[in-house]
Order: C-alpha cells, then sequence, then structure tokens
C-alpha cells in the first residue's frame, strides 16, 4: 500500500497525480475463509480490520451486497461522544472514542475527526434530570464531561433560543472531546488498512443464505457462489433479523427508519454539535456550510431508506423553535437509513444459538461514534470464539437473563 | 404517508392518527412458563424484510385496537382486520398471497 502523506502528494505532482493506486484491491470471492463477515458498514470493516491486526487471522473476507458504507454508516449525522450512563456502555463508547481521536494516523486515511463538542440540551426538567445523573455516572466511571446551565448553553451556541416557550432551555451536558467524523472516510479507511493486510473486501456480494450443519455453521450462499467458513459474523444492522431468519434464529431486534436532512450551505454559524433529545433533533454545521440535522425514527417496522414525511415537518418544526435563525434555510435533501433497535437501545454483541456464527448489531441510532471501540471488542470475541470484556455485557442472552443494559435514559433515543 | 383503514369505526386514518403496537398475533407466556417461552414472547420479533402482520391502535379516534398486514418494504397494505383473532382471517391471508406469491407464509 501506498502511504499516504505531504511528501506523497509533492511526489505524485511530478507526475500529474496518475500513480496513486487503488486504494483496496477488488478481488474474487475464494471458496472458503476462516471468517465470513457479512456487512461492509463501518462495524463490519472495523471487526475485519482488528482481526488482522490485533489477532493474526488474515484469511478473511467481508461481503457486502452493495457498495462500502452504503449502509447507515454513510447515512448518519456522525455524533462521537462517550458520556453514556451504563457502564458497560461507557467502556465500549470511551474505547472507540480514544481510538477515534488518532484513527486517521493509526489508518493512515484522513477520516476528519473534529473533536468540536458535543451539547446535549435538556428542555424538561426529567431531562436535566437524567442529564444531573449522566454527569455523576460519567464522573465515576472516569469520562469527562459536565452539566452546564443554560447561560453557558447560549455562549457555547449563540443561536440558540434558551427562553422557549415550547422548549426552553434549562441546561446541557457537553462533552468538549465529543465531535464529529467523516462517515465515508471511516468505512473507507478500514476498507484500505485491512485489504492491506489481506482481507478481501467483496463488494456487490449479497448473502442470500446461511449454511448450518448439525448446529454448526459451514459457509455462506451469496450471489457469487457458496463461501466456505469456520466463523461467520452478521454485521449487517438494520437487516439483522433477516440473516438470523437464514439461520434460524430469531432477534430481539425491529428494524425501523430514521432519517436525516442537510440544509443549503450558509456561513459559519455554529462551531459545536448540538442535540434536542426532547424534540428530537440534533444538529451540527458540515464543512461545506450545511446544517446537518438529525430527526426522528419511525414507530413502525419499515425498509424503506427514507422515513415517513411528517417527521421532517416535526423535526424542522421543532428545530425551529430552539433555533430561529433555521426558519428562513432552505433544506437540500432528506434521507434514512434502517436502524436496528433493542428494548434497552444498547447493541448485541456475541454468540448466537448456532455455534461458529457472531452477532453484531442492535446499534440503533447511535452506533457510528462506537464503530471502533465496536470492530475491536468483536474482533476479539470472534477471535477467541468468547466474548472479550467489553463485549461480554453486550450478549444476546442479556434479556433471557433481565441484564438489560437501559441507555434509554430521557428521551429513548441515545445517538 | 401510511393510510390504514381503522376496522373498528371505518375511517381511513393517516399514520399520524395512528400508534403502531409492534408484531401482532404472539402467544402471550405468563410466570410458570418455559424461560424460552418468556423470552421470546417478551423480546423476540420476526421483524421480516416483507409481509409484515401488525397492531395499531386508532389513538386518535375511536381508541381501539386493530390489526394490519403490510409490506415493510413498499409500505403497501394489503388489509386491516379486527384485533380480537389469534391468527389472521383467510381473506387477509389470500389477499397477501395473490400479490406475493412468493410469501413464505406467516
Ligand atoms: C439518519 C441516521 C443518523 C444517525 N446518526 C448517528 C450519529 O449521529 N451518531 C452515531 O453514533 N450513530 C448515528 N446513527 C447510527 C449509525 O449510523 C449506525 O449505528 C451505524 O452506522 C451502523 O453501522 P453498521 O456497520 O452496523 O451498519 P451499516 O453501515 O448499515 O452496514 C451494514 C451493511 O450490511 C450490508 N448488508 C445487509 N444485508 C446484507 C446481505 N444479505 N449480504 C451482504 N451485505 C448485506 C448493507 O448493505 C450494509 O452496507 C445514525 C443512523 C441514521 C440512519
Ligand atoms: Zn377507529
Amino acid at each position: 500500500m501506498k502511504r499516504y502523506s505531504a511528501f506523497a502528494v509533492a511526489k505524485e505532482a511530478f507526475s500529474y497525480h496518475q500513480g496513486w493506486e487503488r486504494a483496496w484491491r477488488s478481488p474474487e470471492p475464494k471458496g472458503r475463509y476462516d471468517v465470513v463477515i457479512i456487512g461492509a458498514g463501518g462495524h463490519g470493516l472495523a471487526t475485519a480490520y482488528y482481526l488482522a491486526k490485533n489477532h493474526g487471522l488474515t484469511n478473511v473476507a467481508v461481503l457486502e451486497k452493495g457498495w462500502l458504507g452504503g449502509g447507515n454508516t454513510g447515512r448518519n449525522t456522525t455524533i462521537i461522544r462517550s458520556n453514556y450512563l451504563q457502564p458497560p456502555s461507557a467502556a465500549i463508547y470511551d474505547l472507540a472514542h480514544t481510538l477515534y481521536e488518532n484513527l486517521s494516523q493509526k489508518l493512515n486515511f484522513n477520516i476528519m475527526f473534529s473533536p468540536r463538542g458535543v451539547l446535549m440540551l435538556a428542555q424538561t426538567e426529567h431531562e436535566l434530570r437524567a442529564w444531573k445523573r449522566t454527569a455523576h455516572a460519567n464522573r465515576l466511571a472516569g469520562i469527562k464531561s459536565e452539566l452546564v446551565d443554560a447561560e453557558r448553553v447560549k455562549s457555547l451556541c449563540p443561536i440558540i433560543n434558551i427562553d422557549g416557550p415550547r422548549y426552553p432551555v434549562l441546561g446541557g451536558l457537553w462533552q468538549p472531546r465529543g465531535g464529529t467524523a467523516r462517515h465515508d472516510a471511516v468505512a473507507w479507511g478500514y476498507a484500505r488498512a485491512a485489504s492491506d493486510l489481506g482481507v478481501d473486501v467483496i463488494q456487490q456480494c449479497e448473502v442470500t443464505g446461511i449454511d448450518v450443519e448439525g448446529g454448526k455453521v459451514t459457509g455462506a450462499q451469496t450471489s457469487r457462489g457458496a463461501i466456505g467458513c469456520d466463523k461467520l459474523a452478521i454485521v449487517v444492522a438494520g437487516h439483522s433479523g433477516e440473516l438470523a431468519r437464514m439461520a434460524g434464529f430469531r432477534l430481539p431486534v425491529e428494524s425501523v427508519p430514521l432519517q436525516a436532512l442537510v440544509s443549503e450551505p450558509i456561513k459559519p454559524c455554529m462551531d459545536i454539535v448540538v442535540m434536542a433529545n426532547t424534540v428530537h433533533g440534533y444538529m451540527s454545521q458540515s464543512d461545506k456550510g450545511e446544517m446537518v440535522i438529525g430527526g426522528g425514527s419511525d414507530g413502525y417496522n419499515a425498509f424503506t431508506q427514507r422515513g415517513s414525511f411528517q417527521h421532517v415537518e416535526e423535526t424542522v418544526r421543532a428545530l425551529c423553535e430552539t433555533f430561529p435563525i433555521l426558519s428562513r434555510l432552505k433544506m437540500l435533501r432528506q434521507w434514512g437509513g434502517i436502524v436496528d433497535m433493542t428494548g434497552d437501545r444498547s447493541p448485541i454483541i456475541g454468540k448466537t444459538p448456532v455455534e461458529g456464527i457472531f452477532i453484531n448489531c442492535g446499534w440503533g441510532t447511535g452506533g457510528f461514534k462506537s464503530i471502533p471501540g465496536s470492530g475491536w471488542a468483536m474482533a476479539a470475541t470472534v477471535a477467541r470464539g468468547a466474548p472479550d470484556e467489553i463485549a461480554g455485557p453486550f450478549s444476546l442472552d442479556r434479556f433471557a437473563e433481565g441484564r438489560m443494559i437501559d441507555e434509554s435514559v430521557a428521551a429513548a433515543v441515545a445517538h | 404517508m401510511l393510510l390504514l383503514t381503522c376496522p373498528n369505526c371505518g375511517a381511513e386514518c393517516a399514520e399520524t392518527e395512528l400508534a403502531a403496537g409492534g408484531e401482532a398475533h404472539l402467544k402471550r407466556f405468563g410466570p410458570g412458563s418455559e424461560d424460552g417461552d418468556f423470552t421470546s414472547y417478551l423480546f423476540q420479533r420476526k421483524n421480516p424484510k416483507g409481509v409484515h402482520f401488525e397492531r395499531w391502535r386508532h389513538a386518535f379516534g375511536c381508541g381501539k385496537w386493530f390489526h394490519a398486514a403490510r409490506c415493510t418494504v413498499t409500505l403497501e397494505v394489503f388489509g386491516t382486520y379486527s384485533a380480537q383473532t389469534t391468527e389472521p382471517p383467510k381473506e387477509i391471508v389470500d389477499k397477501v398471497k395473490a400479490k406475493r406469491p412468493e410469501w413464505e407464509g406467516w
């Protein structure tokens, strides 16, 4: 792999930038791999990378039915923070957050990590108390995050109207280390680094069946032929139920559309990320100047990657009150992703009822921020055949055992 | 926008008038039942990409529950029916079969 650097850019300039090689190989699938990963979103690709990097497993394929990061990884609003309430969440999200901080250097790919700070507004008494509790929990977990009052909110983000009347801002939970990253770049960076270590990243390869013999996985049927494997990792977000059905089990997961929209570009007016969970709206400004807005999720199962129209109206109406400057902005694009929701709003990582099949799903509305930590823990789990410390609490059997990891907190959303 | 007809009062409702209630026809298991059955009833869902039988409540109308058969990919509604049943009625199953010959059954 040719390394990217300022020097390389200068050197390539002499040959009219014709010497750059493809970022990753585009191999034909082999008949058999040690590990097959289904889904080339951030989580699948990070799992592949850490399998190779941390565990020396390189006879690995990542199968993707569409294109790299074409699922939720390339559709999200890229908020990264780690100030979660429960200790197991704090552990995995903070591992991810810490890995994000120098991921560009590690992968030699600019993922544009921008730790501009994330502010979660408290717009009801209930929410204020929930954030207070979270702030205390964060302090115990050693995660820097602080409760701020309304005045501080105003000084951090002057375009916010803190007076209400419907949604007065009472304060907020502020994590200065939080921020955003370029979503596609995270997928591309992991794909390039994994491919360089010998992992086959195979696009346009849909898994249509899973072969199980005597309770053990033997391979997958795909649109490009049968592929044998010893271990199979299902990392397909909204499609988890479908893949589980192919393997013969069910999951405590439901798939719903979650949507986002962006405005026309305007001059810089907001240099932090603001989340308003009460009204299901969250916003940041992209480098191009667009306001990137995340909205609510539909209340019913669907696979339409667009979402209900009334949610656009609800989101925009509520945000206009909190950010009056938005009222004259034109929205340019709107889209949806299919998010995999669990009852406790925490992910599932670990073994399944079928021997050799592992699953990583249930990240729902908030799994972009966790990609590096999730890939790290998933790789360890797949390599050892048993969950590591980080993944352990997120096992599928926590539902039967009543070990919920409740992250729905105030507003039943956790982005 | 999704439109469903409430079989209780006959109104044609937009989704904003309704509250979604998740998968229909779950077999309920109570205290004393097998762990597996109880877990399955409480948490595990079919979550199909395709034909889905689900519960809805006419929340801002007559207030009553009903069931719907709907495609989660196209949002096509095959029909709505009374919630006083443990399985989809034959005419709904026939309607689904007519439109989705490859459907595996519910
Ligand atoms: C609008 C929106 C906003 C969001 N905002 C945030 C945010 O601000 N912060 C945050 O942390 N998270 C956010 N999220 C959540 C985040 O995007 C997801 O949790 C995360 O991207 C999931 O990554 P993944 O790799 O698990 O899934 P995906 O990126 O969806 O990847 C799964 C892949 O599996 C492939 N696949 C599916 N079925 C098959 C098959 N049969 N064969 C082969 N391949 C298959 C799909 O094509 C897809 O590429 C948001 C999500 C949405 C939709
Ligand atoms: Zn009615």
